[in-house]
């Protein structure tokens, strides 16, 4: 079935069947391997997106029913020329990953939260990575991550969480 | 864990899909697909065909009469758990919504799906239970079909939807000018799972701060959600001995179910003092009301 996939920016129309999750579309079709797939029945949060900047199970949505969002994933955090987005580099700063299995739904978590809300405090933070499964971290660095990524969007006048280099 | 193959349809109107549906005996509604692409994925479902309703003008939204508020089918989770309209006016229902899965999964969860799906440890059917919300389809022949939610919810994922209908949208009381307070808990192993017993509380006070009216259902425990009749309490002050003495006559013959997670007996222990805790936060949330 045509589906017009708008990722990371780009349009594109692409022949999709139905019983294909977004997921699959993303690392075979479209050749994004940033987005994980890990349990793909919505538990693990490895393979998660933004979807019109929130964020989404890729695992969970066929890429039929994606037709015309606007989708984005880790590669289209950055330029693409090994620079880490602010969120990113909290992560590394904080050791908020380990194995990094988790890490790209982990950050893209992050940038969701972040869209709506400047300023989180702890249990909001938790509350917004409570769909995404860590065996590594025990979850606090994860945490501190995000607090400094919020932080740092806070008081520098550097990107935004969300926004993109052009 | 890959979805065995289906067709995909996206009808533009409710008379579309309901074409769809009553054409194809396999064919299966498509919402915001939370709970159906996992059963797909697992190949516990197997539909011909998916007919893909978010897309419909006219089943989303939430609209604000004299006395109701009508929730259309698809509106999603995280929309209806930001909307003012429903933490104004059906408190009980935006205080479940905090239990629905995660953010994520509300995000694409719709709030028709999880009645139409019926699982009985979902929380917004058990916010429908204790409401009395309408169930609201329209059949193939463009009619509709009300249904209350003693009728509608029969079993464990099983309900009496009628074959070839589309739920279109659910019809909430609104609260009373009264004071009016709820509570929701909820008992699960982790945070977004689903729980082992859960209870949703409401009561309208007086203005003599005594109870006008209470109302209490359990979720989890048994084959459906059950709204339980708690009107005992009417008259009295709520104070924990009432709350108490009510709760426990009132289950005394609730049915409990045995699984992997929790016994029957667990899951009633847990009924009653989850009952209490939800009565008591109603209680106190409708006094602070009162000031």
């Amino acid at each position: 079935m045509k589906t017009e996939l708008t990722v990371n920016g780009q349009t594109r129309v692409i022949d999709v069947e139905p019983r294909t999750t977004l997921l699959d579309v993303l690392r075979d079709g479209l050749g994004l391997t940033a987005t994980h797939a890990g349990c793909e029945h919505g538990v693990c949060g490895a393979c998660t997106v933004l979807v019109d900047g929130e964020a989404v199970r890729s695992c969970l949505i066929l890429g039929v029913q994606a037709d015309g969002l606007d989708i984005r994933t880790v590669e289209g955090l950055t330029s693409g020329d090994g620079a880490l987005d602010i969120v990113q580099d909290a992560f590394c700063e904080t050791h908020g990953l380990q194995c990094g299995y988790c890490t790209s739904g982990m950050i893209l978590a992050a940038h969701a939260l972040l869209r709506v809300n400047a300023a989180p405090d702890e249990e909001e933070i938790r509350e917004a990575i409570s769909g995404n499964i860590c065996r590594c971290t025990g979850y606090q660095q994860i945490v501190e991550a995000i607090q400094l990524a919020a932080e740092r969007i806070r008081t520098s006048n550097t990107l935004k969480a969300g926004e993109v280099v052009k | 864990m890959k979805p065995a193959q289906f067709d995909y349809a996206r009808p533009k109107t409710v008379e579309e899909a309901c074409g769809i549906l009553a054409a194809d005996m396999d064919a299966r509604v498509l919402a915001g697909g939370q709970t159906l692409v996992p059963m797909l994925a697992m190949r516990l479902s197997r539909p011909s065909v998916l007919v893909d309703i978010t897309r419909i003008a006219g089943l989303q939204g939430i609209a604000c009469s004299d006395d109701t508020v009508e929730i259309g089918a698809v509106t999603r989770q995280a929309a209806a758990l930001a909307s003012e309209v429903i933490r104004a006016e059906v408190p009980l229902l935006a205080k479940a919504l905090r239990h629905v899965g995660h953010p994520p999964t509300r995000c694409r969860g719709t709030v028709g799906g999880s009645v139409a799906h019926g699982d009985p440890s979902a929380e917004i059917p058990l916010a429908v239970t204790v409401l009395g919300a309408e169930i609201v389809f329209v059949g193939e022949d463009g009619e509709e079909e009300r249904f209350a939610p003693e009728d509608f919810f029969i079993g464990p994922m099983l309900t009496t939807a009628p074959m070839g209908g589309l739920l279109t949208r659910l019809v909430f009381p609104r609260r009373a000018a009264a004071p009016t307070g709820t509570g929701f808990r909820e008992v699960a192993s982790r945070r977004s799972d689903y729980a082992f017993a859960s209870a949703g509380a409401q009561v309208v006070l007086n203005a003599d701060g005594t109870c006008a009216e209470a109302r209490l259902g359990i979720g989890s425990v048994g084959d459906t959600p059950v709204a339980v009749d708690i009107s005992g309490l009417s008259g009295t002050r709520l104070t924990a001995q009432d709350i108490r003495g009510a709760v426990v006559e009132a289950l005394s013959d609730l049915e409990t179910v045995d699984d992997l997670h929790a016994t029957a007996s667990y899951r009633k222990r847990a009924a009653v003092r989850l009952a209490e805790l939800a009565l008591a936060e109603a209680r106190d949330d409708a006094l602070e009301q009162a000031g």
